[in-house]
């Protein structure tokens, strides 16, 4: 078998220098009665047969490869230069384990140092972890720092924290009997709303900008009103954002969190991604999971290791910051080679491409009879469009013409159903938006109601 | 032989990066955006070509050790090989370019992996339900925990002890307090058995679960497994299995037919996807049918001949992560089993448990086993008797590099004095296997004629022994231009640390 060398010889030399008869026997610590027999699974095939039963597969999904696309709601697609995959695919990096030998280690260790390095960079925040799951569990694990740094038992999330994330922090704070409060708002929040909301019970205070909707909320201003409470803030954002947009350490927020998907690593149908953490100095005792330090070896050479182990779970077990120990270290590898090559200036001229194409769209979008931008704040690469017909209509009706649709805000929201969030990468071409913007003009009411009409429902 | 920082080989103006051309008009950004929104001064992001950035990383992976570069014996991390074909058939855009927001209809190859995933490991493991959501083997334990806090709430019960063995991965107690539980350790027999008549007196009413890893962290079959379960079950708590070394008995045994009610998998150590030096894993929880409600939504099932993800599920603890799962492992972990099969998995353990049990067999004369018997799928070795020489067995960790080897987890299982514990893999022949044991052999005898070469190892990696003591002292955790130190002090941590799990 390819992956399986011993041949029956080899076999019985092992076995005779074991002293048992044969394989059977090295199992008789297994009770009879516990004894499966073979696997209730198909035989295995070959590689070529395998393959082909991948490549069949793939292909009964639609790609964006082949498809023009407008989804964003924390996941985007950007191109990915060759040389990303060119370093990740090196078997070096991606199959060698945790780097807790670090003489033998280096190169991941050093990747690490300079991811982050490079998220403290774009974060403007003083210390950054190795990397966490997504941005989900980035959340999570930010609203354990702040209980534990305030020894208060509640957070505070707005309204326009992607929905996704708002489920996760319900599943971790329901099960410790930690209380989440929730802040409505109207697309952007007022800080004064905020300071009224809050008061000296609440740890935390989660806030995304760019918002689930695309809006930039005023963060210097919330972060004031939130740190007046004693409250720590936790900001959830596209990093991407942070190439143009004031980053949270600019406006003294204490924990960036977010998702580092757009750094080089494929949509790949919701993971895996890159959960990225940064915090302000006099948190990293609290910060879970690997760090990568600077150190020197016994003949004062530089050289990296895994450091201040003392939080982590292999040391100190129930009393850890966090359970993590398997990371996401080959997409921050991912993360720190694309920004590598973008660099200071690549990376500002990759999220104004997509400042400017967003814009592009909404201006043209709007020329539509019907459609209208849901609000008034400014945005980055994403905003709401207001359409005059449900958002699950049009999407049908652009997926008819081979374009695939935003996100239906109704699924997340029941008085949203007419809107739909729509965002633009680099990769969406004039000549895309143009043909968005067309045949969103061909879906007017009428055409709409004949194809509401003749649609069969099935999976949306 | 050390890399500079990337930051240090930056040149200013010097661009690796190509955009399509702006083909809508250019707006000046302060009209878009208000001037207070923007960012004062640029990230200080490096500034290379492609190639400069290509050589460095390049030069950085040749500092590594690998599975593709030699042999690397972490116990309890199952560093098997990882077929190419894995990395080849999740390479399609089919599966890279689908976004997951993406209409369901859109997606149906997508989604019936996913179910057919579940499937397998529910066979594979003797489960009823499983759910693909949780990103690596800790999130999995917490996941379960989740879904046994849920059941036990669900009928009005407020258990809130964990029980695990002291031999237990770190994460087991780590994942107990992530729910609030109090953790209860149970202590291990002169066989290096869980102690089942403590395990009897310490189950009561607050009893939430006991984590069980089977075969053991010492590399055990726990043969007694049923009648803890019956302990435990009797108690009105539920059975957890931490998956970690389930390589030992696919085809042999399933964790569902052992009394366990929930159960964790690790793709990336059973099913060769790989670690990429310290993930993305993924660990798919699978629960008995009893618990099946609870699982995260959305799931992914068929229904009328069609795949969709099912959020309609009352029950459900809710969502541990964003999306569906670290999907690119599904694919490959997916790969793996089709390509292997029911017979080729049960040859992975059985060669798997032999390797094992050679390498016991060809070193405990100088390395006693922990708790002398046969093992399964990896052994826990002592290196004590090299203290005698002023040997430890972090030295022998070190010096193995000199041989071209990867060390062992050492000091793990935290019950055993100079713990080694070797997890061989499946895959490596029997050459690579004689030749490790050789270099063991050989370290122990230059602890007794020449203990300095062995305390002064590693002498041919690309860097000498590393000072840890001194980056937990003073944290320089980033890079600054002009190389200010990061300002915290932090007391060092315990030299004695498990390295491996």
């Amino acid at each position: 078998m390819s992956y399986l060398p011993h041949t029956p010889e080899e076999r019985d030399e092992m076995l005779r220098a074991i002293g048992v008869e044969s394989v059977d026997d090295l199992f008789s610590n297994v009770p009879e009665g516990l004894r499966s027999g073979p696997l209730p699974i198909p035989q295995g095939i070959s590689e070529m047969e395998v393959l082909r039963l991948l490549q069949s597969l793939a292909s009964e999904n639609l790609n964006l490869d082949t498809h023009p696309g407008f989804l964003g709601g924390g996941a985007y697609h950007h191109y990915i230069p060759a040389a990303v995959g060119a370093i990740t695919g090196r078997s070096e990096f991606y199959t060698s384990y945790t780097p807790y030998q670090a003489e033998v280690s280096q190169g991941t260790l050093q990747a690490m140092y300079e991811y982050q390095t490079m998220v403290a960079e774009l974060t403007g925040l003083d210390i950054s972890n190795a990397s966490l799951y997504d941005a989900a569990t980035a959340i999570t694990e930010a609203c354990t720092i702040a209980i534990n740094q305030t020894r208060r038992e509640r957070v505070a999330v707005l309204g326009g924290l992607n929905p996704e994330y708002r489920k996760v922090i319900e599943t971790y704070m329901h099960a410790q009997d930690f209380e989440v409060l929730d802040i409505p708002e109207t697309w952007t929040l007022d800080p004064a709303d905020l300071e009224a909301a809050l008061d000296d019970t609440i740890a935390g205070v989660i806030v995304q900008s760019p918002n689930f909707w695309g809006a930039l909320e005023r963060m210097p201003q919330l972060t004031d009103a939130a740190h007046a409470h004693g409250a720590l803030v936790i900001v959830v954002g596209n990093p991407l954002s942070y190439a143009l947009l004031t980053p949270p350490g600019e406006y003294s927020a204490d924990v960036a969190v977010g998702c580092g998907q757009p750094f080089g690593i494929p949509l790949s149908y919701g993971g895996p991604y890159l959960g990225i953490m940064a915090t302000r100095a006099g948190l990293e005792r609290r910060l879970p999971g690997r760090i990568a330090g600077e150190t020197v070896d016994n003949t004062g050479k530089r050289g990296f290791v895994l450091t201040l182990q003392a939080r982590e779970q292999h040391i100190r077990r129930e009393k850890a910051t966090s359970n993590i120990c398997t990371n996401h270290q080959l997409m921050a590898l991912a993360a720190t080679v694309y920004l590598s090559l973008m660099g200071k200036q690549g990376i500002r001229d990759l999220a104004n491409q997509c400042v400017q194409r967003a814009h592009y769209a909404a201006g043209r979008l709007v020329e539509i009879p019907g459609f209208s931008l849901a609000f008034e704040a400014p945005f980055f690469n994403e905003f709401t469009l207001r359409a005059p017909v449900p958002a699950a209509e049009v999407n049908r009706f652009l997926l008819s013409r081979g374009i695939v649709g935003g996100v239906d805000l109704g699924t997340v929201s029941g008085d949203m159903g007419d809107c739909l969030l729509l965002a633009f990468t680099e990769m969406n071409s004039r000549q895309q938006i143009d043909d968005l913007v067309t045949t969103l003009h061909q879906l007017q009411p009428q055409t709409a109601a004949e194809f509401v009409a003749g649609a069969t429902g099935g999976a949306s | 032989m050390t890399e500079p920082l990337i930051f240090e080989l930056s040149s200013p103006g010097r661009k690796a990066y190509s955009l399509p051309a702006l083909d809508v008009p250019e707006v000046p950004l302060t009209e878009l955006i208000p001037e207070p929104y923007l960012r004062k001064t640029p990230a200080q992001l490096p500034e290379l070509s492609e190639p400069d950035v290509v050589r460095h990383f390049t030069h950085l992976s040749k500092l590594n050790y690998s599975i593709d570069s030699g042999f690397y014996p972490l116990g309890s991390c199952t560093m098997k090989y990882n077929p190419k074909i894995n990395e080849v058939a999740v390479s399609q855009p089919g599966w890279k370019d689908i976004h997951p927001l993406q209409a369901q209809s859109t997606v149906q190859g997508a989604l019936r992996l996913m179910v057919e995933l579940q499937e397998l490991l529910a066979a594979i493991s003797g489960m009823d339900a499983f759910t693909l959501q949780p990103a690596a083997g800790a999130h999995g334990e917490l996941t379960g925990l989740f879904i046994i806090q849920a059941y036990h709430r669900a009928r009005g019960e407020m258990r809130d002890q964990i029980i695990a063995p002291n031999s237990s991965h770190g994460t087991n107690p780590a994942s107990a307090a992530m729910i609030g539980a109090q953790l209860v350790t149970v202590g291990t027999d002169e066989r290096g058995r869980v102690n089942i008549e403590e395990l009897r007196s310490l189950v009561n009413e607050r009893t939430a679960a006991l984590m069980l890893t089977n075969p053991s962290t010492l590399g055990l079959f726990e043969e007694d497994v049923v009648e803890m379960a019956d302990i435990v079950h009797r108690a009105g708590g539920l059975m957890y299995y931490d998956g970690a070394n389930m390589n030992a008995i696919m085809g042999v045994a399933r964790p569902g037919d052992m009394g366990f009610d929930v159960v964790h998998l690790n793709l990336h150590k059973t099913f060769t996807t790989p670690h990429g030096g310290g993930g993305p894993g993924a660990g798919p929880v699978g629960v008995k049918q009893f618990l099946a409600g609870y699982l995260p939504v959305p799931v992914p099932t068929r229904r009328d001949g069609v795949y969709i993800l099912d959020a309609d599920r009352p029950e459900s603890i809710g969502k541990v992560r964003s999306f569906y799962g670290n999907f690119g492992m599904l694919v490959r972990a997916f790969t793996y089993i089709r390509r292997m099969g029911s017979d080729g998995l049960g040859q992975v353990s059985r060669d798997a448990v032999l390797a094992a049990n050679y390498v016991r067999a060809r070193l405990n004369d100088l390395y006693p086993q922990a708790y002398p018997g046969t093992n399964m799928h990896e052994v826990v070795l002592s290196g004590r008797g090299l203290r005698e020489h002023g040997v430890r067995t972090l030295d022998l960790a070190k010096r193995l590099m000199d041989y071209g080897f990867h060390s062992p987890t050492v000091y793990f299982p935290l019950i055993v004095d100079e713990a080694l514990m070797i997890e061989p893999t499946e895959t490596e022949n029997k050459d690579t296997l004689d030749a490790f044991v050789d270099a063991m052999r050989a370290i122990a005898a230059e602890a007794e004629v020449n203990p300095e070469v062995v305390t002064s190892a590693p002498h041919s990696a690309p860097v000498g022994r590393l000072d840890e003591a001194r980056a937990a002292r003073k944290p320089n955790l980033r890079w600054r231009p002009g190389g200010d130190q990061e300002p915290a002090q932090v007391p060092p941590a315990g030299e004695e640390k498990p390295l491996g799990v």
